[in-house]
C-alpha cells in the first residue's frame, strides 16, 4: 500500500478508534455495567465514577508500560545472554564492555559531554537571557539563537561540517587559519579535542533553550528585590550574580538536568561527523554499532545508560511529589 | 530595571554590541549552509561560501573551431577563446569575461600570463590576451586545432541546480514523503490518548493517583535506548516488523510522557469554578472534559503537537531501528546520514541542499508557531 495513504488510513482509525473507545467505554459503563437507576443508583454512579478514571487512562498506560516499562525489565534480562540470545550468561556482557578498551573510550568521552555540554549551555543561555532582557531587539535576537532547536541534530552536524571541513575553501575554521597563514587541519583528527568541537554542535542547539526558560524565570523575578540592591549601590554584576542568578536557582537546576537527560540519547553527532572513529565514541553511538550485530552487547549499553540516568530520574520524582503536595 | 540607577547608558553600547555579536556567531553556520546550497559545483570548489558574492578564478577549455590560416609558412588560428564554445559565451556573454592566466596542458591550465607570447617549442608560439582574443602559430600544420586553457574571473553564479538534482535524482523526494507519512500520524494520535489521561490524573480523584504522576516524571528520563532491542524483538514477533505501523506505534508511545506531564501541568491549573459548576449542573466527566476542558487547553496541546512535530521530524534513532532499510522507506535524515554522506561525501552543494530540505519544514513549523513552542517549553519546566 502507498505509504501516505496508509498514513491517512491510520490518522482516520487512530483518531477514530481513540473517540471511539473512549466514547463506547464511557457509554458502555454508564449505561450497561453500572446504570444510574434501579435500586442500586448511589452505589452504581460511585463505582462507575471509581472505574471512569481508569478507563480514560488505560491506552495510555498500556503505551507506557509497553513501551518504557517492559523494556526497562526486557532489556536487562536481554544483556544477561549472549549474542545469540540462547545461553545465559549472567554479568559476562557487562563484564566484556567494562574490561573493553573501546567502552572506556566512550564512556570517558560520555563523561566529558555530561559534564560540559549542560554547563556550558546553562552558562551561555543564563548570560545571553540576561543580556537581551532589556534589548528593544532581544525578542529577535533570542529567536535567531532558539532556532537551532527546530533542526535535526543531523541537521546540525552537516550544518557544522561547513565550519570543520579539512579544505579552507570549504570550512571557515580553516579558512580562518589560512588566512593568517596558519596550515590546514582537520579538527575531527585532533586527539581529545575533536570531542569538543562535537560538542559545541550540541551546545549551539542547546543554549536556546536554556536561555527560553532561563529568561522567563529572570522575568519573574521580584523587582523590589532588585531595585532594593540597586538603591544599596550594587553593581549590575553583583545584581546578577548574588540577587538575580540565587533566586533562579531551582530553574537553573532544571535546566541543567534536563540537558544532561539530552546529552545521554544524543547519538546522531557523533554518528553523523565521525562515526565514532577517532575515540570520539559515546554511549549512544557505541550501543548503535552493536544494535542489529549483538542484541547482548547493546542492551547492556542501555542498561549502562539508565544506570547513569537513575538519579536524575529518582530527583526528578522527589522533586515532582514535593510539588504535588 | 537598573536604568533607576542610571546604569543602563554606560553598558547599553557594550550589551548591544555583545548580542549582535553572539546572534551573527549563532547564525553564520546556518547562513553557510543556506549560501552554499544555491552555489554552482565548481564555484563551491574553489571558493568559501563566505566569497560567494565575488568573482573566482574558474578554470576552462577552449579549442580553436575556425580552419587555420596560411601565412608566410606559418599555419595561423585566431579569434576570441569565448566565441569558440557555445557554453563559455553563454557564461561570459559579450566582451564581460577576463582571462588572467592561460596555457597549453591541462595539468598547468594557468602557465603564463595573459598577454604574454609564448613559445611553446616546436615552431609554436601562443598569445592569449585578457579579452580572450587568441593567436596560435606553428610551423607545421597541426594534425588538430589546438586545445587552450585558460583561467578566467567568473561572475558569482547562484542555481537551483541542487535542488533540482536533491529532488529528483536522489529519492530524496522520495524521502520527503516518507518523513511526511511517519510524522503526522506519530503527531495525531498521541495528543488524544495523552488528554484523556492528563484529565484524569488533574481532576480525577482516585487512590493511587500521586504514584502515576511520579512515574510519568519518572518515565520522561528512560532512555530510548532501552526499548529498541525489545520493542524490534516484540514487532517481529507479532508481525509488525519494521514497517512504517510499527514506527507509529513506538513514536506514539515514545511521546507520551512528555505529552501527559505537558497537558497535566496546565489542565491543573484551569479555574476549578468552570468545572466545579459545569458539574453541578449535571455535566458528566466526558463531557467536561469534551466541552470544557480540551477548547481551554489548546495552547498546551498545540505545544505538544509542536514538540513532537519537531521530534519526530527530526528523529534519527527510532526511523534506523524500526523502519525497513531499503531505499523505499528511507526517512530524511535516514538519507542524508547514511546515503548522501556516504555516496557524495564531497559534493557540498547536494549536501547542503538535501539539509536544507530536510530542515526548511521545522523551521517554518518553528518560526510560525514559536510563541506556543515558548509556552509549552515553560509549562514544562517553570513552576
Amino acid at each position: 500500500m502507498n505509504p501516505i495513504i496508509a498514513g491517512l488510513v491510520t490518522i482516520v482509525v487512530g483518531v477514530g478508534g481513540c473517540v471511539g473507545y473512549f466514547y463506547l467505554s464511557n457509554l458502555l459503563l454508564d449505561k450497561v455495567i453500572f446504570p444510574a437507576r434501579g435500586e442500586n443508583i448511589s452505589r452504581n454512579i460511585n463505582r462507575a465514577n471509581a472505574v471512569r478514571p481508569w478507563l480514560f487512562m488505560f491506552p495510555a498506560i498500556f503505551a507506557l508500560g509497553l513501551y518504557l516499562v517492559y523494556p526497562v525489565i526486557g532489556s536487562f534480562w536481554r544483556s544477561l545472554y549472549n549474542r545469540a540470545g540462547n545461553e545465559f550468561i549472567g554479568f559476562g556482557n557487562y563484564q566484556a564492555l567494562f574490561t573493553s578498551g573501546d567502552f572506556q573510550v566512550a564512556f570517558f568521552n560520555n563523561l566529558l559531554w555530561v559534564l560540559v555540554v549542560p554547563a556550558a549551555s546553562t552558562f551561555l543561555g543564563l548570560v545571553i537571557a540576561q543580556l537581551t532582557d532589556r534589548l528593544s531587539w532581544g525578542n529577535i535576537a533570542k529567536s535567531l539563537i532558539f532556532m537551532p532547536m527546530a533542526i535535526s541534530f543531523v541537521g546540525a552536524s552537516l550544518i557544522w561540517k561547513f565550519v570543520y571541513a579539512n579544505d579552507p575553501d570549504i570550512g571557515l575554521i580553516n579558512a580562518i587559519r589560512d588566512f593568517f597563514g596558519l596550515g590546514v587541519i582537520d579538527p575531527m583528527l585532533v586527539p581529545f579535542w575533536n570531542n569538543f568541537f562535537l560538542m559545541v554542535i550540541l551546545i549551539w542547539i542547546q543554549t536556546g533553550f536554556a536561555m527560553v526558560i532561563l529568561s522567563a524565570a529572570l522575568r519573574g523575578i521580584p523587582e523590589e528585590t532588585v531595585e532594593a540592591a540597586i538603591i544599596d549601590g550594587a553593581n549590575p554584576f553583583q545584581i546578577f550574580f548574588r540577587i538575580k542568578v540565587p533566586q533562579i536557582m531551582g530553574t537553573i537546576v532544571v535546566v541543567w538536568t534536563t540537558i544532561t537527560i539530552l546529552v545521554l540519547k544524543v547519538f546522531d553527532i557523533v554518528y553523523t561527523m565521525t562515526g565514532g572513529e577517532f575515540d570520539t565514541e559515546i554511549l549512544p553511538s557505541f550501543m548503535m554499532d552493536y544494535m542489529f550485530r549483538d542484541d547482548g552487547i547493546a542492551t547492556a549499553v542501555a542498561f549502562v545508560i539508565m544506570i547513569v540516568v537513575l538519579p536524575v530520574m529518582i530527583w526528578n520524582i522527589v522533586q515532582a511529589r514535593r510539588e504535588l503536595r | 530595571m537598573d536604568n533607576i540607577a542610571g546604569s543602563k547608558s554606560s553598558l547599553g553600547w557594550a550589551v548591544n554590541i555583545t548580542v549582535l555579536v553572539i546572534v551573527v556567531l549563532w547564525l553564520i553556520p546556518t547562513v553557510g549552509l543556506f549560501v552554499s546550497s544555491f552555489r554552482d559545483r565548481d564555484q563551491i570548489s574553489v571558493s568559501g561560501w563566505w566569497q560567494a558574492p565575488f568573482a573566482v578564478d574558474l578554470t576552462f577549455r577552449s579549442r580553436a573551431a575556425s580552419e587555420p590560416v596560411q601565412q608566410d609558412g606559418l599555419w595561423i588560428y585566431e579569434g576570441n577563446l569565448f566565441a569558440e564554445d557555445a557554453a563559455l559565451a553563454q557564461t561570459f556573454g559579450e566582451g564581460s569575461g577576463e582571462i588572467t592566466a592561460f596555457g597549453n596542458r591541462g595539468t598547468q591550465p594557468a602557465a603564463y600570463v595573459a598577454g604574454e607570447e609564448v613559445d611553446l617549442g616546436d615552431g609554436e608560439t601562443l598569445l592569449v590576451n585578457s579579452d580572450g582574443t587568441y593567436r596560435f602559430t606553428a610551423a607545421e600544420e597541426p594534425r588538430r586545432p589546438p586545445t587552450v586553457y585558460f583561467e578566467a574571473e567568473t561572475p558569482p553564479e547562484f542555481t537551483l541546480d541542487n535542488y533540482r538534482t536533491v529532488l529528483t535524482a536522489d529519492n530524496m523526494d522520495l524521502a520527503f514523503i516518507n518523513t511526511l507519512t511517519v510524522t503526522i500520524p506519530a503527531t495525531v494520535i498521541p495528543i488524544l490518548i495523552a488528554a484523556f489521561a492528563a484529565y484524569s490524573l488533574a481532576w480525577m480523584d482516585f487512590p493511587g493517583r500521586g504514584l502515576l504522576i511520579a512515574a510519568v516524571v519518572g518515565l520522561l528520563v528512560v532512555p530510548l535506548q532501552l526499548a529498541l532491542v525489545p520493542m524490534l524483538r516484540l514487532h517481529n514477533a507479532i508481525g509488525i516488523g519494521q514497517s512504517f505501523l510499527g514506527i507509529w506505534l513506538a513514536h506514539t508511545a515514545f511521546g507520551m510522557p512528555l505529552a501527559i506531564y505537558l497537558l497535566r501541568n496546565y489542565m491543573v491549573g484551569l479555574p476549578r469554578d468552570i468545572i466545579e459548576s459545569a458539574k453541578v449542573d449535571g455535566a458528566t466527566d466526558f463531557q467536561v472534559f469534551t466541552k470544557i476542558i480540551l477548547p481551554l487547553s489548546f495552547p498546551a496541546l498545540a505545544a505538544f503537537a509542536i514538540f513532537q512535530f519537531l521530534w519526530t521530524w527530526n528523529d534519527l534513532l527510532v526511523a534506523k531501528v524500526f523502519l525497513p532499510s531499503d531505499d523505499a522507506s528511507k526517512v530524511m535524515t535516514v538519507k542524508i546520514a547514511d546515503d548522501l554522506l556516504g555516496s557524495r561525501g564531497g559534493d557540498w552543494g547536494i549536501l547542503a541542499t538535501a539539509a536544507f530540505v530536510s530542515i526548511a519544514v521545522p523551521l517554518i513549523v518553528f518560526f510560525t508557531m514559536q510563541r506556543y513552542l515558548v509556552r509549552g517549553l515553560l509549562a514544562g519546566s517553570v513552576k
